[in-house]
C-alpha cells in the first residue's frame, strides 16, 4: 500500500514539498489550518527572490537561497506563477556602511552569488534617479528577482492536487502522537493517521516539533508591516532597493512588486501572538521614515493598503530542515523566515529527495504537468482579448475595474484544483480587489459569483474563512426584527 | 499596431461618451440637442443611472427640476430623455483604453472587443471612494469594514445587511446617508467620527441623518485601532489635536461589527491619464477650460471625474455644457481668442475651470467652482484680474463641505486683461 504522507501547513514551503512528493507513489495530504493555502507568512511578505549574498556563508539559509534563486525562473514558468528579475541594490549612506557593502559582497562571493558588483553614486542615480543623492555606493545584484508569493503557492498547490495530493483546509493540527510506526494527528476536524509527517507549519512549526522531540526549538514571531502603493508607469524604482541590513533583518526596502506596485517595508518587531497581523501606527511611522532615506521624495498619496506579516524566526538563526532527530518518519522545516520564499524550491527539493530516499518511495510512471491557465486578461494584447472573448463571453464582463479582472477569470479561480472559496482567495488568485479601490466596487459581484459557483447563500460567503462573513442577513430579516 | 482584422472593425462615432451616470447622460443629451446624431454612450454597469441607482433617499433635483426626487427618479428622467432622443447606449460595456487621438477600445459580453474612432470624447466615469487602506488606519484587516457606498449597494440594490452595530468613520455625504439608512433598517449606529473640526458633508444631511436619529457626530476624532481577527469586533476612537494627531488619554472603545468609511471621493481618472491629459493635483481631475475641454483637443471631462460635486444637479449642469461644447467641436465651430489662467488664491482649493477663453467674438457666462479650504463666516469671495479686483461677493458661510461657485458675466470675461485670474477668500 502507498505510504500515507501528511504535510502540515499549506504555505509556500508546504505546497512546494507536497508538489514534489506528489511525483512519488504515495498518498499525500496537506492539512492547512487556514481557509486557503498561503494563509500565513506566504501571503504577506516582500515577494523577493533574493540572490543570496545576505545569509552567513556556510548556513543552510545561504546554500538553499542561492539554489532556490537558480530554480525560480524555470519553476515559475512550469507552474505558471509570475516571476521577474529586475535586480537589487543595497545602498550605503556612509563610509562605515561602505564596509558593510564590502562584507556583503564578500559573503556573496563565498555563497556563490554571481554577477554582483559594487557601484558608485553616479551609476546608482543613473539607474535609479529617485534615489537619495546622499547615497555613497551600493551593491548591485542583477540576479535578484520578484514573484507573487501567494500566486506561486496556489500554483504549487494546484500542481500537487492534479497529481493526487489532497488538501484539507480549516484543519488545524493540535496534537501529534506516535502510533506504531506512524503518527496520529489530532485536529479540529478529527484524527488523521500517517506513516510519514512533514512539519511545514511556519510560525507553529516549533510547537509541533516540541511535541515530538526532546530537543526544544523556539520560534519568535517577528512582525513586518508594509505600505503598498498603486501600480504606475514608469516605475518609481526598477530595482529592489535595500538599505544596509541590521540584526533584525534586511531592513526597510523600497521595491517594485512583480505586478508593478511599489512596496515599502517591512518593520521588524517581535510579538507574543503568532497570529497578530494587525498594523500599528508606530511601525508604519517607522517604515515611513526609513523609506525616506532611500526615497527622499516619498509620496504616500498613492498608498492603497497597509498590511503585516509574521516571520517565523528560530532563535538559533538558521533554517532547520530534515528528519526530526530520534523520531523516524517525521520531517520538518522550522524557522523558515527570510530568505524562506527564495529558498522554498530548494528546501522542497532537498526534503522531498531525502524523504523519498529514506523511505524507498518510487516515482510515478506519469507525473502530470501543472494545469495550464489562460494568461491574465490584464496582460493580454488587444488581439488576444478579441479572440478569447469570442470563445468565452464571460471575458467581456469586467468585474474588477482597477486590476482589469473578468468574470471568466473569477469563475476559473474558483474552479481551480485548489480553488478559491473566499473573497480573499479570489483576490489572491486573480487580483480582483487588489487595486486602488480595494474591492469597493467589485466585492459585491465577487461575492455573488462565489455564492453561485459554491452554491452557498450570500450570507455564507466570507472574506477569509471562519466568522469573517460579509453580510449578516437580508434587509427583510432585519426589518422583521430578526436581529 | 492593429491587425487588419481589427482595423476593419473600427466604428466611427462623432461624440463618444464614457459612462451613463448623470454626467454621461446629460452630456449625451446636450450633444444630441446641439445637432449631433452619431452619438454613442458606453456604460460598464448593466443599467444606466450610475451611482444614483443606489441612492434611494430623496433630496435630488431641487435645483434642476425644482422638486425633490429620489436618486433613481432623478436618473429616470435622463434615461427617458436619452431613449426619447434615440441615443445609442451600450451597457455592460467596459472601456479598456483611450488615447489622445480619441481611439477607444471597449469590451462587452455581447459584442466582444469594440474599437472606436471618436470625433469628440466625453469622459464621465465618475469617482470612487477612498478605501481604508489609503488611510493606513492601524489594526487588523478583518471582515466588516466597508466603504459607505459598498454598504449602500448591499443594502439598497442587493437587499442584504452588512452589519448590525455600526461606527462610521468620516462624515462625507454617503456616510451620513448610510447612518440613517442602517438605523432605519434596524441597525444601531453608535457614532460618526470625523477627523476634521467640521463635517465634509452637507449641513442638511448632518441634521436629517444624524441629529434626527440621535447619532453623535464626534468632530476632531478618528479611529486609531481596528480589532477583530475574522469579523470586526470593535474600534478605538480618539480625539485629535490641531495637527490631527491622536491625543493620548482620550481613547474610547466601541463594540461594533461594522465600520463604514466615508473618507473622501476620488475622481476615477485612470483612462484620462492614458490619453496623457494634463491633470490637477488639487481636484485629482483633468485641467479644463471654460468649455470643459481638457489639454487634449476634442477630449472633454465632466461630473465627478472632473471634480467631486456635492449635488447631482450641478453635475448635470456642468455636463450639459460639456456635451454642447463637444458637439460644437465636431461641428467645426472654432473658438478664437486668448486664454487666461484661473488660479487658486488664499482659502481656495481646486478651482474649475483652470483656464478660460477671452473670446474675440461674443462672450458667455463663465461659471467658476471651487472648494473653500476651511470654514469661513461672513467672508468674501474675491476675484482678481492680475492686480485688479473684479468681483467681491459676501458669503455668510463658506465650508469645505459645500462647493462654492460664482459667475463671470460676459462683459467681465470680455474685459479680462489676459493676466492670471485669481480666486480667493478674504475676511474683508
Amino acid at each position: 500500500m502507498d505510504k500515507q504522507i501528511i504535510v502540515i501547513g499549506g504555505g509556500v514551503v508546504g505546497c512546494a514539498v507536497a508538489r514534489l512528493l506528489s511525483r512519488y507513489e504515495a498518498a499525500v495530504t496537506v492539512l492547512e489550518g487556514g481557509e486557503d493555502v498561503a494563509h500565513g507568512a506566504s501571503k504577506a511578505n516582500s515577494g523577493i527572490v533574493h540572490a543570496g549574498f545576505d545569509a552567513a556563508p556556510g548556513s543552510l539559509k545561504a546554500r538553499l537561497n542561492v539554489e532556490g534563486s537558480v530554480i525560480y525562473p524555470a519553476l515559475c514558468a512550469e507552474v505558471d506563477a509570475p516571476y521577474s528579475r529586475p535586480g537589487a541594490m543595497v545602498l550605503a549612506f556612509s563610509e562605515e556602511e561602505r564596509r558593510t557593502i564590502q562584507t556583503l559582497y564578500e559573503q556573496g562571493v563565498k555563497n556563490g552569488v554571481e554577477a554582483q558588483r559594487i557601484i558608485e553614486r553616479d551609476e546608482i542615480l543613473q539607474l535609479e534617479p529617485n534615489t537619495n543623492p546622499e547615497v555613497v555606493c551600493a551593491l548591485l545584484e542583477p540576479m535578484s528577482g520578484l514573484t507573487s508569493p501567494y500566486e506561486l503557492t496556489c500554483a504549487l498547490a494546484d500542481h500537487a492536487a492534479v497529481n493526487g495530493a489532497e488538501f484539507r483546509m480549516n484543519t488545524r493540527v493540535e496534537k501529534i502522537e506516535k502510533a506504531g510506526k506512524g503518527f496520529r494527528l489530532i485536529t479540529n476536524q478529527g484524527v488523521f493517521e500517517a506513516d510519514l509527517i512533514v512539519n511545514c507549519a511556519g510560525v507553529h512549526s516549533a510547537e509541533l516539533h516540541n511535541q515530538l522531540s526532546e530537543k526544544k526549538l523556539n520560534i519568535i514571531a517577528r512582525k513586518g508591516e508594509y505600505y503598498l502603493l498603486d501600480h504606475q508607469l514608469p516605475l518609481l524604482f526598477e530595482h529592489t532597493m535595500f538599505q544596509c541590513p541590521t540584526a533584525m533583518g534586511k531592513g526597510v526596502l523600497v521595491s517594485p512588486t512583480v505586478h508593478g506596485n511599489t512596496l515599502l517595508g517591512p518593520s521588524a518587531e517581535d510579538v507574543p501572538d503568532t497570529e497578530d497581523v494587525s498594523t500599528t501606527a508606530r511601525a508604519l511611522k517607522m517604515v515611513n521614515e526609513k523609506s525616506r532615506l532611500t526615497w527622499p521624495a516619498m509620496n504616500l498619496r498613492t498608498v492603497i493598503t497597509t498590511f503585516a506579516g509574521i516571520r517565523a524566526h528560530e532563535e538559533n538563526g538558521d533554517f532547520i530542515i530534515g528528519a526530526v532527530e530520534g523520531v523516524p518518519g517525521a520531517y520538518e522545516t522550522v524557522g523558515i523566515e527570510s530568505p524562506g520564499l527564495s529558498a522554498a524550491p530548494a528546501i522542497a527539493r532537498m526534503l522531498a529527495g531525502q524523504i523519498a530516499e529514506e523511505n524507498g518511495l518510487t516515482e510515478k510512471k506519469e507525473w502530470k504537468p501543472a494545469p495550464k491557465r489562460e494568461k491574465p486578461f490584464y496582460a493580454m494584447t488587444l488581439e488576444e482579448r478579441a479572440e478569447i472573448v469570442k470563445k468565452n463571453p464571460e471575458y467581456g464582463a469586467l468585474v474588477c475595474r482597477c486590476e482589469q479582472v473578468t468574470e471568466a477569470e473569477i469563475r476559473a479561480a474558483i474552479r481551480r484544483p485548489v480553488g478559491a472559496t473566499t473573497i480573499d482567495g479570489v483576490k489572491r488568485r486573480t487580483r480582483a480587489g487588489m487595486g486602488r479601490c480595494q474591492g469597493g466596487f467589485c466585492s459585491p459581484r465577487v461575492l455573488e459569483i462565489l455564492s453561485e459557483e459554491l452554491r452557498l447563500d450570500p450570507t455564507e460567503i466570507t472574506k477569509c474563512g471562519g466568522e469573517s462573513r460579509l453580510l449578516v442577513g437580508t434587509v427583510a430579516q432585519a426589518m422583521k426584527g430578526d436581529r | 499596431m492593429l491587425s487588419q482584422k481589427l482595423k476593419n472593425q473600427v466604428e466611427k462615432v462623432d461624440v463618444l461618451v464614457v459612462g451613463a451616470g448623470p454626467a454621461g447622460m446629460a452630456a449625451a443629451i446636450a450633444a444630441k440637442e446641439a445637432g449631433v446624431d452619431n452619438i454613442l454612450v458606453l456604460e460598464r454597469e448593466a443599467n444606466m443611472g450610475g451611482i444614483l441607482r443606489q441612492c434611494i433617499h430623496n433630496g435630488f433635483g431641487l435645483h434642476r427640476f425644482k422638486e425633490e426626487l429620489t436618486g433613481p427618479e432623478y436618473a429616470q428622467r435622463d434615461i427617458d430623455k436619452v431613449k426619447e432622443l434615440g441615443i445609442e447606449v451600450r451597457c455592460g460595456t467596459t472601456v479598456l483604453s483611450i488615447d489622445e487621438n480619441r481611439f477607444v477600445t471597449a469590451i462587452s459580453k455581447e459584442k466582444g472587443i469594440q474599437l472606436f474612432e471618436a470625433g469628440a470624447l466625453i469622459l464621465a466615469m465618475g469617482c470612487r471612494e477612498r478605501p481604508r487602506g489609503a488611510l493606513a488606519t492601524p489594526g487588523t484587516r478583518c471582515a466588516g469594514i466597508y466603504s459607505a457606498g459598498t454598504a449602500q449597494k448591499f443594502v439598497n440594490l442587493e437587499g442584504y445587511m452588512p452589519g448590525k452595530r455600526v461606527v462610521i468613520l468620516g462624515s462625507g455625504d454617503i456616510g451620513l446617508i448610510m447612518a440613517r439608512r442602517m438605523t432605519l433598517q434596524g441597525a444601531k449606529v453608535l457614532a460618526c467620527v470625523e477627523l476634521m473640526p467640521y463635517s465634509s458633508g452637507l449641513n442638511r444631511n448632518i441634521v436629517q441623518c444624524l441629529h434626527d436619529y440621535d447619532i453623535p457626530l464626534l468632530l476632531s476624532h478618528t479611529v486609531i485601532d481596528i480589532q477583530g481577527k475574522e469579523r470586526l469586533t470593535g474600534v478605538t476612537v480618539a480625539e485629535v489635536d490641531a495637527k490631527r494627531q491622536p491625543i493620548p488619554g482620550t481613547e474610547q472603545h466601541f463594540d461594533c461589527d461594522t465600520l463604514l468609511l466615508s473618507v473622501g471621493l476620488l475622481p476615477e481618472n485612470e483612462l484620462t491619464r492614458q490619453a496623457d491629459v494634463e491633470m490637477s493635483n488639487l481636484t485629482s481631475g483633468a485641467v479644463v477650460d471654460d468649455t470643459l475641454q481638457t489639454s487634449k483637443e476634442g477630449i472633454f471631462a465632466c461630473g465627478n471625474v472632473l471634480h467631486v460635486h456635492d449635488l447631482v444637479d450641478f453635475v448635470s449642469a456642468e455636463s450639459f455644457k460639456a456635451g454642447k461644447a463637444a458637439a460644437e467641436y465636431v461641428q467645426g465651430k472654432k473658438r478664437v481668442g486668448t486664454y487666461a489662467s484661473v488660479k487658486d488664491g488664499d482659502g481656495v482649493r481646486g478651482v474649475v475651470p483652470q483656464k478660460l477663453l477671452i473670446p474675440d467674438g461674443d462672450a458667455e457666462n463663465v461659471q467658476i467652482m471651487f472648494r473653500p479650504s476651511g470654514v469661513y463666516e461672513n467672508a468674501y469671495i474675491r476675484v482678481m484680474d492680475g492686480e485688479k479686483e473684479l468681483i467681491k461677493q459676501k458669503k455668510r458661510i463658506l465650508t469645505p463641505g459645500e462647493m462654492a461657485e460664482l459667475i463671470l458675466k460676459p462683459e467681465v470675461v470680455k474685459g479680462l486683461s489676459g493676466a492670471d485670474v485669481t480666486v480667493s477668500i478674504v475676511k474683508e
